[in-house]
């Protein structure tokens, strides 16, 4: 028992274990800002998984054929961006079930990015690589968390502060207030003028286009190259993360870290505990303290009231 | 010749639904500064007309000018710019956000970096100012009361200067004291020169607020009268079309107490819905519970049903202990009309034979080792039909193509022939049993309950309508955040005194009546 807390305390005094919570951190941060963006107008976004994939892969893939890797984030936005145009087309125009629409949209971009990899490298064994996002070296100079600091990439940076950014845009601005609006009550939004399906439909692009971001990083910064199961369930995580944020932006960017933290921490244990106990326990860890987390934080959650609700103009 | 346009004018306004004619062929004006009554029946096309005013739907046929501007048609937003604005019966507020945010929205260009709010809450204050109407910019609106909601209702259309109000049956949900305040504010927007069209299918403050009533019934503009030179009794005969005789009630004996609720306690949804419940009802009368809807009526018809359980106290039917047990209830002969028929009273995929059965099911006379007895079942639900008077195609029918005073009348066949057929029930549980019914149905169901009580069934008429209670209910309880004040008879109550207890402010709420001689 000392042992371990003696390991713990090691742990949260290197900067390793900060490092490494940033870098799992990142597409958890961007990836639940789209999805809270997706859920504050109203709509569910389930995609999101197939959305990460495709993002990864097409980021990467425009990388590798030359272009430089801010194009090649671009690339991903804009992939996340037409798949989210899809979701909304489907759930917002036409109105069916969005756990369908999105379960759906998740297989297809998932199953299309393998097709689109397999017909580009029929041949390859090993994944091709690319030169990834390099680590911010000027940062070392910051004070006290400068080390932290210095090994992340433009994007991780990116994320953070997007997490202020949209907590403004959200809670200062018309638009935002829009976007709140059609999430509570579309038929008061109707009623004041606003065109609901407009405001729903930019809202799903725009979160969409962060969630192929959120993929984008894994393979243009954590990692070199694109490889099947990449994303590994991290889009489930981030629609769990915005309940236990409550739908509020700094919460989430609080859930993201905590997770990432549970997540560089079992691998730590994992290495102090030996052989002791199967890995596959370690490996769940931060799955179940999510859980339990979720539970403690989400039961007071105040549910944007029309999520999941179809509007559909002239119903009551 | 110079002549100042209407405020509003509708030409030939015609709009279908499939085979149904919701409004046919109506042309109607409005003067500034006048307030226009739309009295109709539910059904009668009040809400169709308002829609299509505000852009909620397209007309058919027809024109709207607006000040002698053409309206263009469907568009809510150009409803809004011409000065048009809506307060819905079911208020059109995001509960979640603030007085200011609801005001707000749609004010200013969406690409706006910033919300001007600093500037959006003085002109909101000095709105609510300049029409009395006070409200905190900052509350939630979760955490206001219906009659502040609607306030902020008001002040949203006032906010972007609306010139014409449409208010849908704005008392529906207020206590007496609130509807007074809101007559108040109504005749000040109009001493400012806004006019107003007030819908209701209540006479009496028809009477009172309007200028002119304009008359619908089934679609069609019956009559537009000066309300000065009508009354109650022609108004009632142009909205019905028949002349109707209201059932009365008249003295009977009062039997044993059959239902006897003792301190119950009933937590729902992490509040106490029920607190501190004492309540006799007797064999042979009707008690009504008057009450804004939300205060705990709901939670009481439950319990009555054996669908929640009391956490303190005691319930006893009969004198014995009721278990909170659906079956159990209604094998005790308790009938229950559930408050809102669409959701609770009738499963409306299901053919009317089996929704007539349904609370029986189980019972040896339409089961037989498991299975239906379905001769049995439709031969009485024949004989329900045609009891009381049910309108349908066929007892295969579908349940929800039937009107609301059918589907009313089937649910409530069935629910007094609960404790056999011909056996009166023991206790009748009606929550809101008139809702939204015609004038014919709701005496018709008046007259069902009094009957039922006249043979000795012990009836608790939950209602928000006091019209209702003052006709039929024996003694009256009020309600007020679950707790129920001790009941009056009828005829000791006035309407001030109930509708200050509906608000929670008078000691009438608490059973604790001062010593009198």
């Amino acid at each position: 028992m000392m042992e371990l807390l003696a390991t713990l305390a090691d742990m949260l005094g290197s900067s390793a274990f900060w490092i490494a919570t940033l870098r799992v951190a990142t597409p958890l941060i961007l990836g639940t800002l789209g999805v809270l963006i997706c859920e504050r107008a109203g709509v569910l976004n389930l995609g999101i998984e197939g959305i990460m994939v495709a993002g990864a892969f097409t980021g990467w893939l425009a990388v590798y054929q030359g272009a430089d890797l801010w194009t090649g984030v671009l690339v991903a936005m804009a992939t996340g961006a037409a798949c989210g145009l899809l979701h909304a087309v489907l759930t917002v125009w036409l109105t069916v079930s969005q756990h369908v629409a999105g379960l759906g949209l998740t297989m297809f971009a998932t199953s299309l990015s393998y097709f689109a990899y397999r017909v580009s490298f029929p041949k390859v064994t090993t994944p091709p690589t690319i030169e990834p996002f390099a680590p911010l070296q000027a940062l070392d100079a910051v004070p006290w968390i400068g080390p932290v600091l210095a090994s992340q990439t433009a994007l991780t940076l990116l994320a953070i502060a997007l997490v202020p950014l949209v907590g403004w845009i959200i809670q200062r601005t018309p638009a935002g207030l829009a976007l709140r609006m059609v999430g509570e009550n579309p038929a008061a939004a109707e009623g004041q003028g606003l065109n609901v399906v407009a405001v729903r439909t930019a809202a799903i692009v725009a979160g969409s286009a962060q969630m192929g971001l959120a993929g984008a990083f894994l393979t243009l910064s954590a990692f070199n190259a694109f490889f099947f199961n990449m994303i590994n369930g991290r889009g489930w995580i981030c629609v769990a993360l915005v309940v236990f944020a409550s739908w509020r932006p700094g919460k989430a960017l609080l859930g993201a870290l905590l997770f990432a933290a549970f997540d560089a921490a079992q691998l730590r244990l994992q290495q102090a505990g030996g052989g002791a106990l199967p890995y596959q326990l370690y490996l769940m860890l931060p799955y179940l303290l999510s859980i339990l987390a979720l539970i403690v934080m989400a039961r007071r959650a105040a549910y944007p009231q029309a999520l999941m609700k179809p509007y559909r103009k002239g119903e009551r | 010749m110079t002549q100042t346009p209407p405020a509003l004018r509708l030409s030939r306004i015609t709009k279908r639904f499939g085979s149904l004619v919701a409004n046919d062929d109506i042309s109607l004006e409005l003067a500034s500064g006048e307030v226009l009554a739309l009295l109709g029946e539910n059904g009668a096309g009040k809400s169709t007309l308002v829609s299509i005013l505000f852009g909620h739907y397209v007309a058919d046929e027809g024109d709207i000018e607006v000040a002698g501007q053409p309206l263009p048609a469907g568009d809510p937003k150009a409803a809004l710019a011409a000065g048009i604005g809506m307060v819905h019966q079911h208020f059109a507020l995001a509960d979640n956000l603030t007085v200011l945010d609801n005001v707000m929205l749609g004010t200013e260009p969406l690409w706006q970096l910033f919300s001007r709010r600093r500037a959006a809450r003085a002109k909101l204050v000095e709105t609510a100012q300049r029409f009395g109407l006070s409200v905190n910019p900052d509350a939630r609106v979760a955490t206001l009361s219906v009659g502040e909601r609607q306030r902020v209702e008001i002040l949203k259309a006032l906010y972007r200067g609306a010139r014409i109000l449409i208010l849908d049956e704005p008392t529906a949900v207020l206590t007496p004291q609130e509807s007074e305040s809101l007559f108040a504010t109504l005749a000040q927007l109009v001493a400012q020169g806004l006019s107003i069209i007030f819908i209701s299918h209540k006479l009496d403050e028809v009477l009172r607020v309007s200028h002119r009533v304009a008359v619908l019934r089934a679609g069609k503009l019956v009559a537009t009268r000066a309300t000065r030179e009508t009354g109650k009794a022609e108004l009632a005969a142009l909205m019905v079309g028949r002349e109707v005789s209201l059932p009365q009630r008249e003295r009977r004996p009062r039997g044993d107490a059959m239902l006897r609720l003792q301190g119950v306690r009933a937590m729902q949804g992490g509040v106490a819905a029920l607190d501190g419940l004492d309540l006799d009802v007797h064999a042979g009368e009707i008690v009504g519970i008057a009450g804004v809807s939300g205060n705990g009526q709901l939670a009481l018809a439950q319990l009555l049903c054996g669908t929640l359980a009391a956490d303190e106290g005691s319930v006893r039917l009969k004198d014995e202990a009721m278990p909170a047990q659906a079956r159990t209830w209604l094998a005790r002969g308790v009938a229950r009309i559930p408050e809102d028929r669409h959701a609770v009273g009738i499963v409306g995929d299901l053919p009317v034979w089996e929704n007539a059965v349904s609370e029986r099911l189980h019972t040896p006379a339409f089961s037989r080792w498991g299975v239906v007895r379905r001769k049995a079942a439709r031969a009485f639900t024949r004989q329900l039909v045609e009891r009381f008077d049910v309108r349908l195609s066929g007892i295969d029918a579908n349940t929800r193509v039937l009107s609301g005073g059918n589907m009313q009348k089937l649910i409530l066949g069935r629910a007094l022939s609960v404790a056999g057929d011909g056996v009166t029930p023991t206790l009748i549980v009606a929550n809101q049993p008139t809702w939204g019914l015609d004038i014919g149905a709701v005496a018709y169901v008046h007259r069902c309950l009094l009957d039922a009580a006249a043979a000795g069934a012990a009836v608790l008429l939950i209602s928000e309508d006091l019209d209702e209670l003052f006709a039929i209910a024996d003694r009256i309880a009020v309600m007020f955040k679950g707790h129920l004040g001790a009941p009056r008879a009828t005829e000791d109550w006035t309407l001030a005194d109930i509708g200050l207890a509906m608000a929670g402010t008078a000691a009438g709420t608490q059973a604790e009546v001062p010593h009198a001689a």
